[in-house]
């Protein structure tokens, strides 16, 4: 019977399969044709009071869902789904073809056909819950391509049924994605009732039953996401064919899960991006800002004025000549840089600035720039004298009026020493900071000579905010801010170098070397110069001299005796007489004049504090000259013979081969004076105090015998 | 970094400052393409310099398909010729653990130390470098797979992290075989992916706060960069493909970290 039938069959399915049919459906149409029909037929007995409840063939379309999935998958209320169909029990029999269904399951359910066909094809409602628009134009093609194929490896059924089906384009969800199995019911259903069109097709053989078990099972929802198998091969094939990646069975996995984030990420379009984004677009305006800054002004005029006098640096020329060194950020940040310092230069009176470097922190980095203030602009802020090294004396006239005076504290906390003035020694320049460019510059307060000489002592990374406390030990007096001037202030004296003779002493007086004030302050630019060699600059160091003054152990640059001062305040002073024990005499320190050649430099542990390179090996004529230092990892200075510059990228910290070590806190202090009163003695041994006893009464005997003798005395007297 | 995408790196590695001057870039694009064609390497990577009070060393690596196996290193001092770094032993590497300083430059230099035991720069530099790839080298969560076979492969699918994952210790890993991935409780693994997650996260380093993640250009860039290893820079740019790390600075193991911090 089903040979006889199947010639007619093919014709009509040709037809029918010319627009949108799926050759699935032909295929498990066509596996009665193949499976015995013995078989089949109790199966489709089975079938009949299950599909009973389904559209007959007089309406066959009549909308029904299929409330029954005995397959899971929440297939609920009714709508205007075609016939729905129903999942038969799952078989047992495997069906070799099943496997090749499964291939063909992707552009069954992807199709999506909006065009109802009622002639032949039964262009399948795509019951997908995740619409992608791209299923659809690729599975029509695919569908098409691999229904081709299949007419011819299989005869695809065709049935009365089909057209059916046709009029249920609609989008449903779930449920029809049953319509697989539905129309393969009705397609049996169809050949039961209406054995006109292709004759008795007959019943769903074993073969088809397999194959629409794994078709049930492959759209079986996962209980833990919803989704189900079947659709997420699609999608994938989906995505694969369309953006045809190489090896992709190598990658397959990893499509898989993309498809599957990409289920998700929708929905959350958005809310998440906006909040990620937005720090980029404010800074982002932040830097616009600075573009436009020179646009806002200008004028011809104001062009001519900036042109005059520019207390900017050429940044991009020293990046140019830093980069052959291999040290300096890159050039579009460089150029940010620039302009930044510009915004600084308009926004305040400077008379020169530099850019002096970078130090990284732990959250955030800062750039620093060196200034110069004109003449008399300096601004001055009001700074609380915080003088609050010297410890509280006070502590000891607090129970004075008891009667057991308290010891008092003869610790004197040590003199204060002043800051250097604006411009002079370790606070020469001004230095301001940005965390970026385009965020606004933040000026350092000046150093003082305490936070050197603590600087010195600890080791703290920074971590980008002015504010954040340093908490060390010994305590550092003040934040972050200070912190990072006393760096910067050390960071300059150690490194800043420039080729002998660049700089020479700026008045005759100078030559004189006197001890008074330690040194020479002041320098100028020597308008002879001339260049030296840049061979000879790498060769000798003795060819660089240091241009900023060495900081003394006391913090400053310019000695400060503290003695003096001393003798004054000690007329307030309430103190005892025992602070005499302070030495007279202070050593005054000495350091390295200005302009000392850094040939002078001391070594560390055998490592010379300097390195000196040729910027490049290949083109030694146009080379330049390359100063790394040891000391201050980051610490850098270029010349090319006539120009030079320093930068200094880096931590902020000094090298030492050793590790470091705290220092230990000062031995706690003697409460007492030792004394008579209260050193401890040991209690007497039993020997000494017999002894002590036996001395005390013969004193007193001694004592009585003089008194007898007296009274004896008196008595003869009176005798 | 990769090889391929050099220049770009370098400019996106540039925010420590410290990088390639433009002749040696150009030498590194040439020389690194020839490296790969003659050792057969499947990726090249510029790892660093180490930098000499002499000279400085250009340091190099070879991969193999399997993104895990043992890396071969290459170093050069003038980022032309390269030369193979000689497998080290147990014992060099305990040697020079203990010669501590910079190096100088010069890989023939012997290092004296007080037992009488001559430590040759090269040993030493190779040491050092395998010590600190194997400390400090990063990758993002997501950009290798591990196949059901074993090898590990470059995830072409890969697209970057996003930003808020960018900004987390979490999604990174340490580029090397996992050593306290079989630490972890039943319930933590329970999470992880393993085709993605079979490597050490960097959040339970010691000492905690060791890194120090930032984001540069205006969020445009996630910098990493190793405190316990200063020169250790780390950058990627999220949601794009782009990452890469390099190592620029003596070779030198911060060990006043826990005073710093």
């Amino acid at each position: 019977m089903e040979d006889s039938t199947s010639p007619k069959q093919e014709k009509e399915n040709q037809e029918k399969l010319g627009e949108a049919r799926r050759s699935w459906e032909g295929k498990t149409a066509a596996s009665p044709q193949y499976s015995e029909p013995e078989s089949s037929e109790p199966l489709e007995a089975k079938q009949g009071p299950e599909t009973g409840r389904q559209s007959r063939s007089s309406r066959p379309w009549s909308p029904q869902s299929r409330a029954r999935t005995p397959l899971g998958g929440p297939a609920g209320p009714e709508t205007s789904s075609p016939a729905p169909l129903s999942r038969r029990e799952p078989s047992s029999t495997p069906s070799p073809p099943a496997p090749a269904r499964q291939d063909l399951a992707a552009p069954p359910q992807s199709h999506r056909t909006t065009s109802a066909i009622p002639e032949a094809g039964t262009p399948y409602p795509d019951p997908l819950e995740q619409s992608s628009d791209k299923r659809e134009s690729v599975p029509l093609h695919t569908s098409q391509s691999e229904r081709n194929t299949f007419q011819q490896s299989q005869q695809p059924k065709p049935h009365p049924c089909g057209p059916r089906d046709v009029s249920y384009n609609n989008a449903k969800q779930k449920e029809l994605r049953f319509d697989v199995f539905q129309e393969a019911d009705s397609n049996s259903d169809c050949d039961l009732q209406l054995p006109a069109p292709g004759g008795s097709e007959g019943a769903p053989s074993m073969l088809e039953t397999a194959i629409q078990n794994a078709k049930a099972y492959l759209l079986k929802t996962s209980s833990k996401s919803g989704f189900n198998l079947y659709d997420h091969l699609s999608n994938m094939l989906t995505k694969i064919l369309n953006e045809r990646p190489e090896n992709a069975v190598d990658i397959f996995e990893n499509i898989s899960q993309d498809v599957k984030m990409a289920h998700f990420s929708k929905k959350f379009d958005a809310l998440h991006n906006e909040n990620e984004m937005l720090p980029t677009y404010e800074i982002a305006e932040k830097q616009k800002a600075l573009f436009l800054q020179g646009h806002l002004e200008g004028v011809d005029q104001e062009l001519e004025d900036e042109i005059a006098e520019n207390a900017l640096p050429n940044v991009m020329e020293s990046a140019f000549y830093f980069e052959q060194a291999g040290v300096g950020l890159g050039t579009d940040e460089t150029y940010r840089i620039f302009l930044a310092l510009k915004q600084l230069t308009d926004t305040h009176p400077i008379q020169r600035c530099r850019f002096w470097g970078k130090i990284l922190g732990l959250e955030m980095n800062y750039i620093v720039a060196e200034v110069e203030f004109r003449e008399g602009e300096d601004e001055e802020e009001v700074e609380e004298e915080d003088v609050a090294e010297e410890r509280d004396n006070g502590e000891s006239e607090a129970d004075e009026d008891e009667e057991d005076e308290l010891p008092k504290s003869f610790y004197k906390a040590p003199q204060a020493i002043p800051k250097e003035e604006s411009r002079t020694g370790a606070n020469k320049y001004v230095y301001f900071v940005c965390n970026e460019p385009g965020r606004p510059w933040v000026k350092l307060p000046p150093v003082i000579p305490a936070q050197i000489v603590i600087a010195r002592k600890i080791k703290k990374f920074f971590t980008g905010r002015l504010d954040a406390p340093v908490i060390s030990y010994p305590p550092f007096p003040g934040n972050e801010s200070n912190y990072l001037r006393a760096q910067i202030a050390r960071i300059s004296a150690g490194t800043h170098v420039s080729p002998l003779g660049f700089y020479q002493f700026g008045e005759e007086e100078g030559e004189e070397e006197e001890e008074v004030e330690g040194g020479q302050n002041s320098f100028e630019e020597n308008p002879d110069f001339e260049g030296i060699q840049v061979i000879d600059l790498v060769e000798s160091l003795s060819n660089w001299v240091h241009h900023v003054q060495h900081i003394l152990s006391q913090g400053r640059c310019n000695w400060f005796n503290s003695i003096q001062k001393n003798e004054e305040e000690e007329e307030e002073g309430e103190e005892e007489d025992e602070e005499k024990e302070e030495p007279d005499y202070i050593e005054q320190e000495v350091g390295p004049p200005l302009l000392t050649p850094i040939s002078e430099d001391l070594e560390i542990q055998n490592i010379p504090p300097w390195t000196t390179r040729l910027s490049s090996n290949l083109i030694p004529q146009y080379a330049i000259a390359v100063l790394q230092s040891n000391l201050w990892p980051g610490a850098c200075a270029f010349s090319n013979g006539k120009k030079f510059e320093n930068f200094y990228i880096g931590w902020g910290h000094k090298y030492s081969p050793d590790n470091y070590t705290p220092p230990v806190p000062p031995p706690v202090y003697q409460e007492y004076p030792s004394g008579p009163e209260i050193t401890e003695m040991d209690d007497p041994s039993v020997e000494e105090e017999q002894a002590f006893r036996a001395a005390q009464e013969a004193v007193l005997l001694a004592a009585e015998n003089e008194e007898s003798e007296e009274d004896e005395d008196e008595e003869d007297d009176y005798d | 970094m990769d090889a391929d995408s050099l220049l770009l790196s370098l400019e996106l590695a540039s925010g420590s400052g410290q990088g390639l001057s433009p002749d040696r870039r150009a030498s590194l694009l040439t020389s690194l393409m020839l490296v790969k064609r003659d050792y057969r390497y499947d990726r090249v990577l510029f790892w660093g310099r180490i930098l000499g009070l002499v000279a400085d060393y250009y340091i190099a690596q070879g991969l193999s398909e399997d993104q895990l196996a043992p890396r071969k290193t290459l170093y050069s001092l003038n980022c032309t010729e390269w030369s193979l770094l000689p497998p080290a032993t147990e014992e060099m590497v305990a040697q020079s653990s203990v010669v501590k300083g910079r190096f100088m430059g010069d890989p023939s230099y012997e290092y004296e130390h007080t037992e009488l035991q001559k430590v040759n720069e090269g040993d030493k530099v190779f040491e050092e470098e395998i010590v600190i790839d194997k400390a400090v080298a990063i990758i993002p969560r997501g950009a290798l797979f591990k196949t059901p076979f074993g090898p590990t492969h470059v995830n072409r699918t890969f697209e970057g992290l996003s930003l808020s994952e960018a900004k987390k210790l979490s999604s990174y890993f340490h580029f090397r075989e996992p050593v306290e991935l079989k630490n972890k409780t039943l319930l933590e693994k329970a999470d992880l992916d393993p085709s993605l997650d079979f490597m050490d996260s960097l959040e339970h380093d010691i000492p905690k706060g060791s890194w120090s993640i930032q984001m540069e250009r205006g969020n445009a860039l996630v910098v990493l960069r190793s405190l316990l290893w200063p020169g250790l820079t780390f950058y990627h740019a999220p949601r794009t493909k782009h990452y890469g790390y390099i190592y620029v600075g003596t070779g030198e193991k911060n060990m006043d970290l826990p005073f710093m911090l």
